[in-house]
């Protein structure tokens, strides 16, 4: 079927494939020790390893460090296969990877040495910034031209997937980044006041909307029918899937900013269109499932697929709450407590890291030469810790976070509050525990993750594959 | 007519196009065209009866 001598580019995803395993447990381990510190405060120590300076070391860490080796890794194999044709880029795409990496080693020293813009999502001050844009130009050149030179007709719905997410999250980056340097490691935003904080959130939610959503479809539209051996339930769907993120995403940011100096008529647009958001998000989800309808008992013994499947269906869970808490009567209660953090998780955990590792352990063996994990039933443990890990975590932080919402709200008779903020807070005390034991659950199975990844790439062969030249048409 | 009017125009161009998308997806689209697409993912040797039966070469 070959016949031709050229390669697929699997060294590239090989790295990827390996350090999104590390920064796994690197980022997750920082989520663990932040959560113990809300718990025993003495963890605290000293201003570099204070929550305040941990806490954006994680969300860099499992987003960017995690999240975005799984998505360099995941869209080089998918655009190469689908495509049928050799990565194009030469230089550009080893730079993608050592520019990545370089990025995250800077992030986890300057965030706690307590260097930040101070804006959500994207703290890194401005030569940072940079060396950013210069990789991602490179990643979105290395990516649209293997599409440009591909040897079939069609451009598979994942790619298209993985293309928004470049082409967004770079207009995001741009936009949002504007800083004038005061300094070497010093910047002020270009943005002042309620606009800044509108920009903030616009980039905020569309890092949700396109690097942690439009990023992990497209590995979704590739992997969910690679693993259950059928194409997609419906490549219509996913055709307006695709587009109805596309229209909608970009107008939800001001449900961040509820209640705040943003005009009234703003914040109900943001919430029109959150809620609008719950129909493709949900299209979505249906149409990854059902990519299962004919072969379900292919999830009782198949512990990829069962990653795959619980992703999309804590997808749809947090797709229906994020329209929820948009409203807002229903933020009024929920803004500003654990419930958003909650939410957040059941999104970090449930959607994007478990459709990474479902994906993770589909390509590990094959960059490796091999057919599957060293164990596959170390896969399933890993499934069922994790499971119950994001369940735990999710739960407490409802209970936690109305909690907190209704005792914040409470009033005396006479006007007066009915709890003092510390009350909520020791109020608190056992479910951010339990929070910290979910946390504690999802980093362990990573650590059999990795476990089982040396013991895969032990006598691994890392020749690469020859590039598959697509059947002829024959009506 | 000012900016304000060009930005409803944005709007509403947006929503029909759009809404000419899932028309051209739903009654307009080819049906093999998309069939194949789908398809894309199986021209792999690990792919045992999946393999796609009609791509286009370019």
């Amino acid at each position: 079927m070959s016949g031709t001598q050229t390669t697929y580019n699997d060294k590239v995803v090989r790295q990827f494939a390996v350090m999104t395993v590390i920064w796994g447990i690197v980022g997750m381990l920082v989520g663990v020790i932040i959560a113990a510190q809300l718990v025993w405060p003495e963890l605290n120590i000293g201003p570099w390893l204070h929550f305040g300076r941990l806490r954006p070391l994680h969300t860099n860490a499992v987003i960017f460090a995690f999240g975005g080796s799984a998505l360099f890794a995941t869209s080089y194999w998918c655009v190469q296969r689908t495509c049928h044709t050799r990565l194009w880029g030469g230089l550009l795409i080893p730079f993608t990877f050592w520019g990545w990496q370089i990025i995250i080693l800077l992030a986890a020293v300057t965030l706690p040495l307590g260097i930040t813009t101070g804006k959500e999502y994207a703290e890194l001050e401005w030569p940072i910034d940079i060396l950013i844009t210069l990789v991602w130009v490179s990643y979105g050149l290395v990516f649209f031209g293997t599409i440009a030179k591909r040897t079939v007709s069609h451009i598979y719905v994942a790619n298209w997937f993985f293309g928004a997410m470049i082409v967004a999250v770079a207009l995001l980056h741009l936009v949002n980044s504007c800083e004038i340097p005061v300094g070497f490691l010093r910047s002020y935003s270009c943005y002042a006041g309620v606009q800044d904080a509108m920009i903030q959130w616009w980039y905020g939610h569309n890092a949700v909307g396109f690097f942690l959503t439009a990023g992990f479809l497209g590995m979704m539209y590739y992997f969910v029918p690679k693993q259950a051996g059928r194409p997609v339930y419906s490549y219509r769907l996913s055709v307006v899937h695709f587009w109805a993120l596309i229209f909608t995403y970009m107008w939800a940011g001001p449900h961040h900013l509820h209640y705040t100096a943003l005009p009234d008529w703003t914040q109900s647009v943001g919430m029109l269109f959150s809620l609008i958001l719950l129909a493709p998000s949900w299209g979505g989800m249906i149409n990854g499932i059902m990519t299962l309808s004919g072969a379900w008992h292919k999830l009782r013994d198949d512990p990829i697929l069962k990653f795959l499947i619980t992703s999309l269906s804590f997808y749809g869970m947090s797709t229906f709450e994020g329209p929820m808490m948009s409203i807002k009567t229903v933020n009024a209660l929920s803004h500003y407590t654990d419930w958003t953090v909650g939410h957040v998780h059941s999104g970090a955990l449930g959607w994007v890291a478990m459709v990474s590792i479902g994906s993770m352990y589909y390509l590990l063996p094959r960059v490796f030469g091999k057919t599957e994990m060293f164990s596959t039933k170390l896969v399933t443990v890993h499934f069922w810790i994790a499971t119950i890990g994001t369940v735990l975590y999710i739960a407490s932080m409802w209970i936690a976070g109305v909690m907190q919402g209704l005792m914040w709200r409470a009033v005396n008779a006479d006007g007066t509050l009915a709890y003092s903020f510390v009350e909520s807070v020791k109020g608190s005390y056992p479910f951010w525990a339990i929070r910290w034991l979910g946390g504690v659950l999802f980093l362990t199975g990573m650590l059999i993750m990795a476990y089982n990844m040396f013991k895969t790439m032990a006598g691994g062969n890392t020749k690469d594959a020859p590039v598959v030249a697509p059947v002829a048409h024959h009506a | 007519m000012d900016i304000n009017d060009l930005r409803s125009l944005i709007t509403v161009l947006g929503l029909l196009c759009f809404l000419g998308i899932v028309w051209w997806a739903y009654a307009g689209g080819s049906k093999k065209g998309f069939e194949e697409a789908a398809n894309l993912p199986f021209a792999e040797h690990d792919d045992e009866g999946a393999t796609a039966k009609t791509l286009h070469q370019r």
